[in-house]
């Protein structure tokens, strides 16, 4: 109540001086594409959203190499774009050093911290929804065994498969886990080919349920899951649709959110900068149960589930996070 | 899981990583073979795969995607051709055009035409390759050894894997068989000979370029249509390079091309199968080791340590008509 308040009378006070928040939004995605069905089309509905809410359109760019990102980023700061929004790891160097630059210029980067008195931080708890996923796999999985299929070797992917392998083992303590990365460079992120045969071999070694956090090349391996009849779980965006009957459910990221409430919130007035820390207690991240895979998901699946949620929100699970330590529980 | 079997799964993935190198590579025999060096392997296996990828997706084909494929591949083909045999210009120069080229134009009208982000729309069953399931598959499958490499490893796979290990044979046979390969090879190692015989070798280079667009066009169609379901931005991943690494390592022969590339293609598989897997006294190997093998080994060779490879000898140079 006295938060609202405060946002009336912050409201009040920019209407009387007539800086009324036409404000100027940029985003910039990671380089797997817009359309990834994704993570980075996640941070497109996000903003697309504030755009059909309040008619304020936004500036994009998809940088297609890792050097382009900075050049983005410098490039809509100085044209005074606010706030820019950077979603990838990979621009943390860059918004460190343009945001130094350009300090009253409002940056937002998500899946990294940078500290900058001008920069929102906004991260997930990956390991939270990882883990809701992983009870899922666990409790679906016939053989016993479920793989997880990670893009890129960055601690960052790591952080998922560990609470994916927490969750499935807490739904079944003698399950096995297999796990592959697909590369060591960007190129890890649009390499569905590989992304395929990994899977393939994750199968032939007795796997039925895959999870797949690994940008585009995920839309191999759930292609590969399909292609063999087994399950697969998609990640970041809801991709239940791609291949009804086969991906069993998908840990939905709300970079969408990120970006949303950095708009909402310049315009509002009430940017804060500083470590934002998404989990499943704000809906940051979570588990997809639509029409294409409710057949899938049995009665005792989805009470295992929303039990482990209410867990986690409560505080009586806690899901290790790789990142804290660089290292998973066994 | 025991040894058998991950050798099985292992073979599996060999056969299949290996498809887009036996085709490329062939591909990149007939053209050398004759002269002209085709860096843009790469880019033509690229556009090719693009292309399928289109028309398998709006006309539901695979057969008509694979058309598409070898169309706009042959089409890159008679590019180089152009730059190369008719105005004479430098081949390595002309290829790696063709891979900037495609590797841009394929996003570029990506996403004009499809808007994701440089991809093509998933294909639905119905517009890709499916497995063919070899007959006599169920009544071996009780034999030990033979029944499951033959399940897993023979069986299974599309039609366009057959294809690749047919396309072995047929090109050698058309290489050392036929008057045309005779004129190919001769080409390639004496263009002036050629001439005096009075054979176009203009021609002749052309027709071995189309042969190589013809090859990539398999071997991107394989990507896009029948290993993958779409189209994804470089999709190719490097494979045309591999391929030509491959074609050194067997010292342009056509039959050792296969084993150079279901070597790469084994090695492939084996990092796969590896990664995060201990070995006994070594502890855990960095599967990047294995994934550079290939180029290791390529390099070994071209150090000379296995044997010297000595490529066409007029290989890159344009040939001039003396007047």
């Amino acid at each position: 109540m006295k938060k609202s308040l405060f946002g009336l009378l912050a409201l009040a006070a920019m209407s009387t001086t007539a800086l009324a928040a036409d404000i100027k939004p940029a985003l910039v995605y990671g380089t797997g594409g817009k359309f990834d069905k994704s993570f980075n089309e996640a941070a497109y509905n996000g903003a697309e959203k504030f755009k059909a809410e309040t008619g304020i359109d936004y500036r994009d760019f998809e940088p297609t190499g890792d050097t382009q990102g900075e050049q983005a980023i410098r490039n809509f700061a100085s044209r005074g774009f606010n706030p820019v929004v950077a979603v990838s790891f990979a621009w943390t160097s860059a918004i460190e050093k343009v945001a130094a630059e350009f300090p009253d210029t409002k940056f937002v980067i998500v899946d990294s911290v940078v500290d900058k008195p001008n920069v929102r931080s906004v991260v997930y708890k990956e390991e939270e929804g990882s883990y809701l996923v992983g009870v899922v796999a666990g409790l679906a999985s016939k053989t016993g065994k479920v793989g997880f299929v990670g893009g890129m070797d960055i601690p960052l992917i790591r952080k998922f498969e560990c609470g994916y392998e927490q969750g499935a083992r807490a739904a079944n303590a003698k399950i096995e886990v297999f796990q592959n990365m697909t590369g060591t460079t960007g190129a890890a992120w649009n390499d569905p080919v590989r992304g395929g045969e990994l899977t393939k071999n994750q199968i032939d070694q007795g796997a039925d349920v895959i999870y797949a956090a690994a940008g585009a090349t995920g839309l191999g391996v759930l292609q590969t899951a399909a292609d063999n009849k087994k399950l697969s779980i998609g990640v970041d965006s809801n991709q239940n649709h791609l291949h009804p009957g086969s991906v069993l459910t998908s840990m939905v990221k709300r970079v969408d959110l990120a970006v949303y409430n950095a708009y909402a919130d310049t315009k509002g007035d009430n940017f804060t900068a500083g470590v934002q820390a998404l989990g499943v207690k704000e809906d940051g991240v979570g588990w997809a149960l639509d029409d294409n895979n409710k057949p899938l998901i049995t009665p005792e699946i989805q009470a295992a589930v929303d039990k482990a949620k209410a867990d986690i929100i409560a505080g009586t699970v806690k899901v290790h996070d790789y990142m804290s330590d660089n290292s998973c529980p066994k | 899981m025991d040894f058998f079997d991950i050798l099985v799964s292992i073979l599996g993935s060999t056969i299949r990583l290996s498809v887009p190198l036996v085709f490329t590579a062939l591909a990149g025999l007939f053209s050398e073979r004759a002269g002209v060096f085709d860096i843009g392997l790469e880019g033509k296996m690229l556009a090719a795969a693009f292309s399928a990828a289109c028309v398998a997706y709006i006309t539901a084909s695979p057969w008509l995607g694979l058309v598409a494929g070898i169309g706009v591949s042959v089409a890159f083909s008679l590019l180089h051709g152009f730059a190369s045999i008719t105005n004479r210009g430098n081949q390595i120069v002309s290829g790696v055009a063709i891979n900037f080229v495609v590797a841009g134009l394929t996003i570029v009208l990506g996403q004009a035409w499809f808007g994701q982000g440089g991809r093509t729309p998933q294909l639905l069953p119905q517009g890709r390759f499916s497995p063919i399931i070899l007959p006599g598959v169920e009544a071996l499958r009780g034999i030990p050894v033979i029944g499951p490499l033959y399940a897993n490893v023979i069986s299974g796979n599309n039609i366009l894997t057959y294809m690749a290990f047919l396309a072995v044979p047929i090109s050698w046979w058309i290489l050392y068989r036929t008057r045309f390969g005779l004129r190919l090879r001769a080409v390639g190692e004496n263009p002036g000979a050629v001439d005096t015989a009075g054979i176009s070798v203009t021609w002749l280079r052309y027709r071995a370029v189309i042969c190589a667009g013809i090859l990539c066009g398999f071997s991107g169609t394989y990507l896009a249509v029948a290993q993958s379901a779409a189209f994804i931005k470089d999709m190719s991943a490097g494979k045309g390079y591999i391929a030509l690494a491959a074609l050194i390592f067997a010292k342009w022969k056509p039959v050792p091309v296969m084993f150079a590339c279901l070597l790469f293609g084994f090695l492939d598989a084996f990092a796969n199968f590896m990664q995060g897997k201990s070995v006994p006294l070594i502890g855990e190997v960095p599967v990047q080791i294995f994934q550079a093998l290939p180029y290791v080994l390529t390099c070994i060779l071209l150090a000379g340590f296995i044997g010297v490879a000595n490529p066409p000898k007029a290989g890159g140079v344009p040939y001039t008509k003396e007047r």
